[in-house]
């Protein structure tokens, strides 16, 4: 098991002078991740803000091998990487265990790369997909996406005077991706590192894909403050709106349970995206919030119970 | 020498990438080009390559897996058609761009709407942009011994770029034609062994690819890469020369046929060269000067040969199997006005669009075509300067004649 004293001694592999936004949550989960990984890394971005910022040419936040070719294909890259892996250990030209990660943002993933996602997976390639989701395509400037929470005023789903932000539900990949009947699934939070590294190992370990969805705080986006990144984080899973668990091969485990789930006010008030749901003539829209939420929660209770 | 055999055009390819045998191969099944990856995964199924298969699901992620794994290190083919290489699109550039050695065997269809199944070159000259290296074949032999050649020119140091390999669909990709083919050892010999540069799974050597290029450093790649497509000419011939002596077949950027001393000629693609040839060699046997230019290879352009090679021609009709909607003509016409812009001996030029969507291409249209620059080779004059031919509605010369 991951010792937090033997992931602080490892360098990590996202160097410093990246240009991530204060407060991001992304470079924490990336670096989170691959610290517990057992063997060396090779790495497939999708477009996005963690590509955009980490190699800016001449320069490269990345000390592992790492790729980047388009937006919509992370999951196709990573698989073209690792079925040349397979093509050259078959001939013996390589012998040493490599693993694959491949990190999209919620747009390259729940939304344009869905496709090379889902068939990268029912494929069986050996590598994990890390979704780090901030609700929105943070990179062009807030747009909306599938990952964007009800309600959420974003730049293509503003509030304004008749339609109070983003109208839809957010898609739920996590549940979508453990449908593919791959070997390893979870949800995870930059907050709980414990949890997050337990699962990041997990994934490494099953020989076929691993999928992480991880919730990713951006206070741009968000129009939340830098320092209320890891809080944010932890306040997400203790709502209920965004719940830690893991599928193992079909089993659906809770991996934590909030003694007292708080009122999901506590999420949506800090972030300035959600301010115009607490207009007194809003109360409605919060009330049906915080219905759906009981009763995702209720139903993923009833999964992790078969 | 090699041994003679009956083949359509797609396995004459499958069996060059079986020969070749590639470390991997991604593709998404598209008609007419389906053949070659069919084939080909027939022989992966049977242990006759060590090639790993990735059969993706969409044309862009074939391409993306082909570009993940050429940055990985090693040798990579796919194959497509159509609106299979317009969902590549995006990712032709990119794999362009980033100086990978792909060769792709691009079986010519035409693109949608309306869809249509049949060969014209709408595909691949629209990707004509693209940075890819593109080489068309007449016959069976010929894309068989172009996907060969492809792979040396696409891993030459000086190039590094990929290569599109292209034949006509149905035509060429579905028809049974008579070929040579070489052994697996002369082939095996000739393509080497894949020299990775900067490879991903160098886990000691960390390197990134895909930076982010802005306007201090995006200019000097992209020039690097418009010198890699022109250190290109020479090793398409460097390349041409060295597989002549394993397989006793020369190729050159173009073909000509009857062209030493023809005074009226026609520019044409791939298959339908052959039928034309048909009509040189009767006319010829009538004593009539005529002649027939097949270019080879499109990207690079051979401006300054091709300039040559029709100097001393009075009228030619370059024919487009591919419309520019807007331009003054085809992809091709533009190409050799631009040729014989600087000459200063330059032949009357017209255009003939044809073939869009499979539509026949017949002796007849071609005789007439000749007696079209029969006549502008006798009073210097024009009268159009590209149109639709073997069309409905088609008047004047056609409707008249």
């Amino acid at each position: 098991m991951v010792k937090l004293k033997d992931l602080i001694q490892k360098e990590p592999i996202m160097e410093g002078g990246h240009r991530m936004c204060l407060g991001c949550g992304a470079p924490i989960i990336v670096n989170l991740i691959l610290r517990t990984s057992d063997a060396p890394v090779v790495l497939a971005n999708a477009t996005g803000c963690l590509e955009v910022a980490s190699t800016i040419f001449p320069y490269t936040a990345w000390r592992a091998p790492w790729m980047h070719s388009a937006f919509e294909n992370a999951a196709a890259t990573a698989s073209g990487i690792e079925t040349m892996y397979r093509a050259l250990r078959k001939k013996g030209k390589i012998n040493k265990k490599i693993n694959f990660v491949a990190f999209g943002g919620d747009g390259g993933t729940y939304d344009i790369g869905f496709q090379s996602l889902s068939g990268a997976l029912e494929r069986g390639h050996r590598f994990l997909y890390v979704c780090y989701d901030n609700g929105a395509y943070m990179n062009t400037g807030v747009q909306r996406s599938s990952a964007t929470p009800f309600g959420a005023s974003t730049t293509t789903s503003p509030a304004g005077v008749v339609i109070q932000g983003k109208l839809q539900k957010r898609k739920d990949l996590t549940k979508i991706v453990v449908a593919h009947n791959i070997p390893y699934v979870a949800q995870a939070s930059p907050h709980n590192w414990l949890d997050l590294t337990k699962k990041a190992e997990k994934a490494f370990s099953v020989d076929g894909p691993s999928f992480l969805n991880v919730v990713s705080p951006c206070p741009p986006g968000w129009k939340s403050e830098a320092k209320d990144t890891i809080g944010l984080s932890k306040i997400a899973v203790d709502t209920c709106f965004w719940p830690l668990y893991e599928v193992e091969n079909g089993k659906y485990t809770i991996n934590y349970k909030p003694k007292e789930k708080l009122p999901i006010e506590a999420w949506l008030k800090p972030q300035g995206r959600f301010r115009h749901l607490f207009k007194p003539e809003n109360a409605e829209l919060l009330k049906q919030i915080q219905q759906d939420i009981d009763k995702e929660w209720e139903a993923l209770q009833r999964l992790a119970s078969l | 020498m090699g041994k003679l055999v009956a083949l359509t055009g797609n396995i004459a390819v499958a069996t060059a990438m079986k020969q070749i045998n590639p470390d991997v191969c991604a593709a998404y099944p598209i008609t007419p080009s389906t053949q070659v990856m069919e084939q080909f995964s027939e022989y992966v199924a049977d242990g006759l390559v060590d090639t790993e298969l990735i059969a993706t699901e969409s044309e862009h992620s074939a391409m993306s897996a082909c570009i993940g794994a050429a940055a990985a290190g090693g040798r990579v083919m796919t194959a497509t058609s159509s609106q299979g290489l317009a969902l590549m699109w995006e990712m032709l550039y990119i794999a362009a761009g980033m100086r990978f050695p792909i060769t792709l065997a691009c079986v010519n269809r035409a693109l949608s709407a309306p869809i249509n199944i049949h060969g014209d070159h709408s595909d691949s000259m629209g990707a004509r942009d693209s940075g890819w290296i593109q080489i068309y074949a007449e016959n069976a032999q010929e894309a068989y011994d172009n996907q060969i050649q492809t792979v040396r020119i696409a891993e030459h140091m000086d190039v590094r770029l990929p290569v599109m390999s292209c034949m006509d669909g149905f035509i060429t990709s579905h028809a049974v034609d008579s070929l040579e083919l070489l052994d697996d050892k002369a082939v095996r010999d000739f393509v080497g062994e894949y020299k990775a540069t900067y490879p991903l799974l160098d886990v000691e050597h960390p390197v990134t690819y895909g930076a982010l290029d802005l306007q201090d450093y995006f200019m000097e790649h992209k020039r690097a890469q418009s010198e890699a497509m022109k250190n290109s000419r020479k090793v398409i011939l460097d390349v041409a020369r060295e597989y002549k002596k394993i397989s006793g077949r020369g190729f050159e950027y173009f073909e000509e046929y009857y062209m030493d001393d023809a005074e009226i000629a026609i520019v044409i693609l791939s298959s339908a060269a052959g039928t034309v040839k048909v009509v040189v060699d009767e006319m010829r046997a009538k004593g009539e000067k005529v002649g027939l230019l097949r270019p080879r290879v499109f990207r690079p352009f051979p401006y300054n040969e091709i300039a040559d090679a029709l100097s001393n021609v009075k009228a030619v009709a370059i024919m487009d199997r591919a419309d520019s909607h807007g331009a003054e003509g085809g992809p091709l016409f533009m190409e050799f006005k631009s040729a014989l812009y600087n000459s200063k001996k330059q032949p009357i030029m017209i255009n003939k669009i044809f073939g869009l969507g499979g539509r026949d291409l017949m002796l007849p249209d071609i005789e007439m075509v000749y007696r079209e620059l029969r006549d502008i080779k006798n009073t210097g004059k024009i009268r159009t300067l590209s149109e639709y031919i073997t069309v409905r509605g088609e008047e004047a010369a056609y409707g008249k004649a």
